[in-house]
Formats: C-alpha cells, sequence, structure tokens
C-alpha cells in the first residue's frame, strides 16, 4: 500500500498528459485526496515496509509526508481555480514591456503530479541512494513549473535553480559515496546503504569518511533546502513561480531536503559522535536567520519578502534539530506550522497579485477592502508566521529558543531574539500596511471571492491555529519518537 | 588490472581538465570533455571490475551518452545559439589554467594524506577525481556563457564517476545508476531551458539574466 502512494500520481501525472481540460483540473485534486486517503490510513495501520526495506514509513518521514499530502490537497484545489482564472493566449507582462504566454495547463498539470510522487519517495526512502534519485526528481520536476509564465525573469529564476540545485545534488551524491566508503571496512565486507542497517552497526562506520560525508550532504542539501550562504537561488524561484507551486516550494519541498539532511544526522547520531554535525547545523541555521532578517527588511516585493521568510525558518530548523533533545522535537513541530501557515501566505500572495497586479508592496493598499477574506487572511497569516501565539509556531520557536538558553548557547539565543524581533517588524509592517489603507481607486469595489482560491489557505491557517492549541496524542507521539532518532549517544 | 592503460586513462583526464580551462572556443570544449567522458568509460573496463556484466553494461552507456549524446546536444543548441566562444569571461583563460594546475597539485597533496582502504588504485583516481570536480565546479561558477555552464557541470559529473569508480564502492550499480541521473538531468533539462534561452533573448550570456536584485 506504502507504494500506491506515489503509483498513484506518478499514473495521475501520466494521465494529466492526455486527458481533456476538465478532467484533468479535477484529477489534481482527486489525486491530493486518494493521497491523503492512504496517508490517514497508514497513520491508523503502520503499514509495514516494501520493496525489501527500501520503503517504509518511519516517525520522521510520517511527518514530512503528511505535510506534503495536506498541502498539496490544499493546493492543487487552488491550482484547479488559478488555472480557471489563468488568461490562456498572450498577455502583457506587469513588469516589463514584453508580452508572454503560459505553458501548456498539460505540462502543469503533469509536472504537479509528478512532483508529490517523488516527493512522496523522499519521505518513504530507507535507502540512501533512492532518497538521493528521489530529490534529484523533485529538482526535474518542479523546474517546469517554474516556467509556467514564460517570460524573462521566470526563466532567469529556473536557470539558477537549475544550475545551483543540480551542483548541489552532485555535492549530496559524492556525501552519499563517502557514507558508502565509510561503511567499507576491511576485509571486504560493507553496511548497505539502508537506514535501518547504518544506524544500527553506526559504531562500525570509518569516522573520517563519515564525517567527511556529512558534510557534503549538509551542504548539498542544504543547498536544496536554501540555507545560507547556499540560498540565492530561493527567492527567486519562490517569488517568480505561480502561487500554488511556490507554496508546496517553499512548504513541501524545502522540508524533503531537510529531511536528507536529518536522516544522515540519524546515522550519524548513532556512530556515537555527532558533536561536530551539530555544531555545523547551529551555525547554518543562525547565519540563515541573521541574512534573511538582513534581506528582509526594506523588502519592496512582497514574494519575495516571504521568500526569504522561509530562508529563516530553514534556519531555524536546522538550529533546532543542531541544538538537539526537545528542540529537535521542537523543530519538527516548526515544520509543520512553517508549512501550513507559508503555503497559505504564498496562495493568498497570488490572490493579492491577481488583484492588484503589482509584485511591490507599497502599491498594494486596502486589501481587506478589496478582497475581504484574503486580506483578512493575509492578515492572520502574518502574525502567524511571525510566531505570535496562538498560533503553533509560537511555542515552537519558544522551546527551541528555550533550549538553546539552558544548554549554554546564550549568545546564539539572543542574537536570534534580536532578529526575530526585527523580522517580526518588518514582515507585520510590510504585511499590514498591504492590508489596511484605500485602495487604488482603479480597482473599484470589493470583488466577489472565488472560493476555490480562499478556501485552501483558509484551511491551512486553521489546521495550524488548531494544531496549535490542540496536538492530538498519535501525533505528539510520533514527534517525540521522531524527535528521539537524532539524539543518539551524547 | 592493466597498470600503464591506468594511467594513460587519468593523464588523459588530467590533460582535459586543463585544456577545457583554457579554451576559449566552444565547439572545441565540447569535444575535449566528450573526450574525458569517453576515457573515464573506459576506467571500470581497465580495473578489476571486467567480470561483472553489468559493470560493463553501464560503461558502455556512460560512453555512448558522455561520448555522443550530449556533445551532439550541445552542438545542436551552440547551432541555435549561434555564439561558438565566450566574449570577456570575468576570469582569463591564462589565470584560470594557472588555476587549474594548482588545484591538481593540491589534490595531489590531499589525496596522499588521506587513509584510504582500498586499492592502490585509489590513491591515484582520488586526486585526479577530485581535481576534475573541482575544476568543473570552478568552470560552472566563473563562466557567464550558458554552454559553458553545462560544460562545466559536465566536468564536474565525469569527475563523480571517477570517484565512483576510484573508491571502489561495494555498491557499483547504485553509483552508476545515480550518475546517469545526474547527467541526464543535468543535460537534458539545461538544454531544454537553453532551448528557451534562445527564444527568449539573443545572446546567451546568462549576463543578461540579471533582473532579479536581491
Amino acid at each position: 500500500m506504502l507504494t500506491a502512494l506515489f503509483i498513484v500520481p506518478l499514473v495521475a501525472g501520466v494521465l494529466a498528459l492526455v486527458v481533456p481540460r476538465v478532467v484533468r483540473r479535477v484529477l489534481m485534486p482527486i489525486t491530493g485526496l486518494v493521497h491523503v486517503a492512504i496517508m490517514v490510513w497508514a497513520w491508523i495501520v503502520r503499514p509495514p515496509p516494501e520493496l525489501d526495506g527500501w520503503i517504509a514509513l518511519d516517525p520522521v518521514g510520517q511527518i514530512f509526508l503528511s505535510i506534503a499530502s495536506v498541502l498539496f490537497l490544499a493546493t492543487s484545489l487552488y491550482a484547479a481555480g488559478y488555472l480557471a482564472e489563468e488568461d490562456p493566449g498572450w498577455r502583457d507582462d506587469i513588469e516589463s514591456p514584453l508580452p508572454f504566454i503560459n505553458a501548456p495547463e498539460a505540462v502543469f498539470a503533469s509536472c504537479f503530479l509528478f512532483f508529490l510522487a517523488s516527493m512522496t519517495v523522499v519521505t518513504l526512502a530507507q535507502h540512501f541512494s533512492l532518497m538521493w534519485i528521489a530529490i534529484e526528481a523533485t529538482t526535474l520536476a518542479t523546474a517546469p513549473l517554474l516556467y509556467f509564465h514564460r517570460h524573462k525573469r521566470s526563466l532567469e529564476a529556473t536557470w539558477k535553480y537549475l544550475v545551483l540545485c543540480s551542483v548541489g545534488i552532485a555535492l549530496a551524491l559524492i556525501g552519499t559515496f563517502f557514507i558508502a566508503v565509510s561503511g567499507q571496512t576491511a576485509g571486504g565486507h560493507h553496511i548497505p546503504l539502508l537506514l535501518s542497517e547504518l544506524t544500527r552497526t553506526g559504531v562500525m562506520l570509518e569516522p573520517t569518511w563519515l564525517h567527511t560525508g556529512f558534510v557534503f550532504i549538509l551542504v548539498g542539501y542544504g543547498t536544496k533546502m536554501g540555507l545560507v550562504p547556499l540560498h540565492s537561488w530561493l527567492p527567486d524561484a519562490h517569488s517568480e513561480a505561480p502561487s500554488p507551486v511556490s507554496a508546496l516550494l517553499s512548504g513541501a519541498l524545502l522540508n524533503c531536503a531537510c529531511l536528507g539532511i536529518w536522516r544522515t544526522l540519524q546515522v550519524y547520531a548513532s556512530a556515537g559522535q555527532v558533536g561536530a554535525a551539530r555544531e555545523l547545523l547551529v551555525g547554518f541555521g543562525v547565519m540563515s536567520v541573521v541574512v534573511a532578517a538582513v534581506f528582509m527588511v526594506n523588502q519592496r516585493d512582497y514574494k519575495r519578502l516571504l521568500a526569504y521568510s522561509s530562508v529563516e525558518h530553514m534556519g531555524v530548523i536546522a538550529l533546532g534539530m543542531g541544538l538537539g533533545g526537545p528542540a529537535a522535537f521542537a523543530a519538527l513541530l516548526y515544520a509543520i506550522h512553517h508549512s501550513l501557515v507559508k503555503s497559505a501566505l504564498f496562495l493568498l500572495s497570488g490572490n493579492i497579485l491577481r488583484v492588484f497586479k503589482t509584485k511591490s508592496a507599497a502599491e498594494v493598499r486596502g486589501a481587506l477592502r478589496t478582497s475581504p477574506w484574503t486580506g483578512g487572511l493575509w492578515c492572520a497569516g502574518m502574525f502567524a508566521i511571525t510566531g505570535t501565539p496562538p498560533f503553533g509556531l509560537f511555542p515552537a520557536k519558544f522551546a527551541i529558543l528555550q533550549h538553546a538558553f539552558a544548554h549554554g548557547y546564550v549568545v546564539i539565543g539572543i542574537v536570534c531574539l534580536l532578529f526575530f524581533a526585527i523580522i517580526f517588524i518588518g514582515l507585520t509592517g510590510t504585511g499590514l500596511a498591504m492590508a489596511q489603507g484605500e485602495p487604488p481607486p482603479a480597482l473599484g469595489g470589493a470583488t466577489r471571492p472565488q472560493w476555490l482560491l480562499v478556501l485552501p489557505p483558509a484551511f491551512l491557517l486553521t489546521l495550524s491555529l488548531v494544531l496549535g492549541s490542540y496536538l492530538p496524542a498519535p501525533v505528539h507521539e510520533v514527534l517525540t519518537a521522531a524527535g528521539a532518532t537524532i539524539e543518539g549517544a551524547r | 588490472m592493466n597498470t600503464v592503460l591506468f594511467e594513460i586513462v587519468l593523464v588523459v583526464v588530467m590533460i582535459a581538465d586543463i585544456a577545457l580551462l583554457g579554451t576559449s572556443r566552444i565547439p572545441a570544449c565540447i569535444r575535449i570533455v566528450a573526450a574525458q567522458g569517453i576515457t573515464l568509460g573506459l576506467l571500470p573496463v581497465v580495473v578489476d571490475h571486467a567480470e561483472r556484466p553489468h559493470i560493463i553494461a553501464l560503461a558502455a552507456i556512460t560512453v555512448v551518452l558522455r561520448g555522443f549524446g550530449f556533445p551532439w546536444l550541445l552542438s545542436r543548441s551552440l547551432r541555435m545559439l549561434g555564439v561558438p566562444r565566450e566574449i570577456h569571461p570575468p576570469l582569463g583563460y591564462a589565470m584560470s589554467t594557472v588555476l587549474g594546475v594548482v588545484i591538481l597539485g593540491y589534490c595531489f597533496w590531499l589525496g596522499a594524506r588521506f587513509e584510504v582502504t582500498g586499492s592502490g588504485m585509489t590513491r591515484l583516481v582520488l586526486p585526479v577525481a577530485l581535481a576534475t570536480i573541482l575544476i568543473g565546479l570552478m568552470i560552472t561558477i566563473v563562466r557567464r556563457h550558458a554552454l559553458m555552464q553545462v560544460i562545466g557541470y559536465l566536468a564536474l559529473e565525469n569527475g563523480i564517476y571517477a570517484l565512483g569508480v576510484g573508491l571502489s564502492i561495494e555498491e557499483q550499480l547504485i553509483v552508476e545508476l545515480g550518475v546517469l541521473l545526474d547527467v541526464f538531468v543535468g543535460v537534458f533539462v539545461m538544454g531544454i531551458a537553453l532551448h528557451h534561452l534562445h527564444h527568449e533573448i539573443e545572446r546567451p550570456d546568462v549576463d543578461l539574466l540579471d533582473e532579479l536584485k536581491h
């Protein structure tokens, strides 16, 4: 049944190329529904490993799978509405004099579904090679999505994305090689690259090769995760992609890359010498928070603002992973809430872009008037993403900082607090100004809400709100089990 | 293992690295990286892996793809773009060649220091592979011509392939499948992007793609 999780979107992706338009738009949400159904079934049944143990559902994978599944359902519903609103012909570009056209809708739908399939494989893969192939496949599936609006800026973003992420993925492959070598001891004995085998026999791994391997994987998958200084493709890609794609890229794909690092950390932890790896993660994490904050102040493009906010949040997740202990648990909780809220915000930014026809935050005023639903949700999302209670990011962020202070990372804790404050001011200041005030007279009065474009982000924000105040016992259990996997012997 | 042939392979790979850095004409660069790919394809045949048939099969695929498939694709893209050489690279050809030699020296120094559990072969392949990876990375970063970036990426892939063979990883099949997929993604997708690049703007310099600011 686990295999069905990625076979279904794969088949649907092929079908999307041939079926008529009406069916195609319904096909995406239906696949999303089936995917969520199997995912929920997996929560209840806890299916055994499949394909010789290459595919299995462990606690960490389960969390990231659930995020991807729920986000896909929401964004696919949104995408159906989004595609219906898109003008299929040549049209004027809002930022340059050249007109542009969309890529064929069949390509969009198909790649969108392949994207889900590849992310699913990343979360289920237990073999390092399979995980690597799947992460590579996500790049392949998303590149045409980035270039959906065929203008110069999206082409530039796609090119940057391809070159940097391909180099990153190549470095991650080298890291995977080194981990394989670390498991090859004298006498011709070798440990297979299966996660269960590697963590079971962790102490037998050769430390130098393992460490070199970890560094390469951290840099490689770190590029894809958007950690500073390897993040330079991210603001371009996430701001130029169509909004439903941005939502999935920020909410689900960054997590997949993070999972790659997490898995390697698991092996490292089982080898009993995780200290050096932790320092690296903390360093990358703090650097990401600081640099993202600097770029968020005075950021005029609101989609780029959201993209830099993703860099910041990935930094916090890396920080939590680096600190370990309760902070690892909190990092996972943080990842869940960041995905829900950030996807909602990207979807809403698409609605704002549709009404105001500009990406400049200074030119958007009175979103609450023109589209009350979108404007209201946008304000709520702004508070949620900056870690304001009662949304779920607050307790997670709090737990990570608390752990930092409690374990001697006082300077890091203070630096983070300071930059969180800067980010709070930058984000809410820009975001609220967009919602309030008088809309430009040319826009006229309030428009009728398009429910397919409003309900998915509303659903995601509500989910974050609910999970922020009440975490069901099974979820808590899985989160605890997942957080413990990178504990190892201290 | 045939030592003489083995050393010839490594020397050819090194010469190709340096030649790539010093060549301005892109058709020549395409041929150099193709020659490097073909030579590397021989590596598993020259060393002990020869008795495993699937390794030979994959080596054959590697040779066909890297020696003929990708060069053909690149030449086709080049004809469409119509700019056979890079104008004013940020780092001059003489300078980058000197840097390449420094990288090569550094990698040999590094290779001598690494604890290697494998055979004596590894000790020789490791520095050459690392140097090819670094030089490929350097070309991808310092060159502005989109096609040269792809060529740099191919050199990087060649280096990874050499590393995979050289480290004599037991799960060879995985190593080679991984590299093949990597090349597939790198070149095919970049090729498609180049195709649009051609339609979008007249010159292929990625410098023209500088509208997005931080």
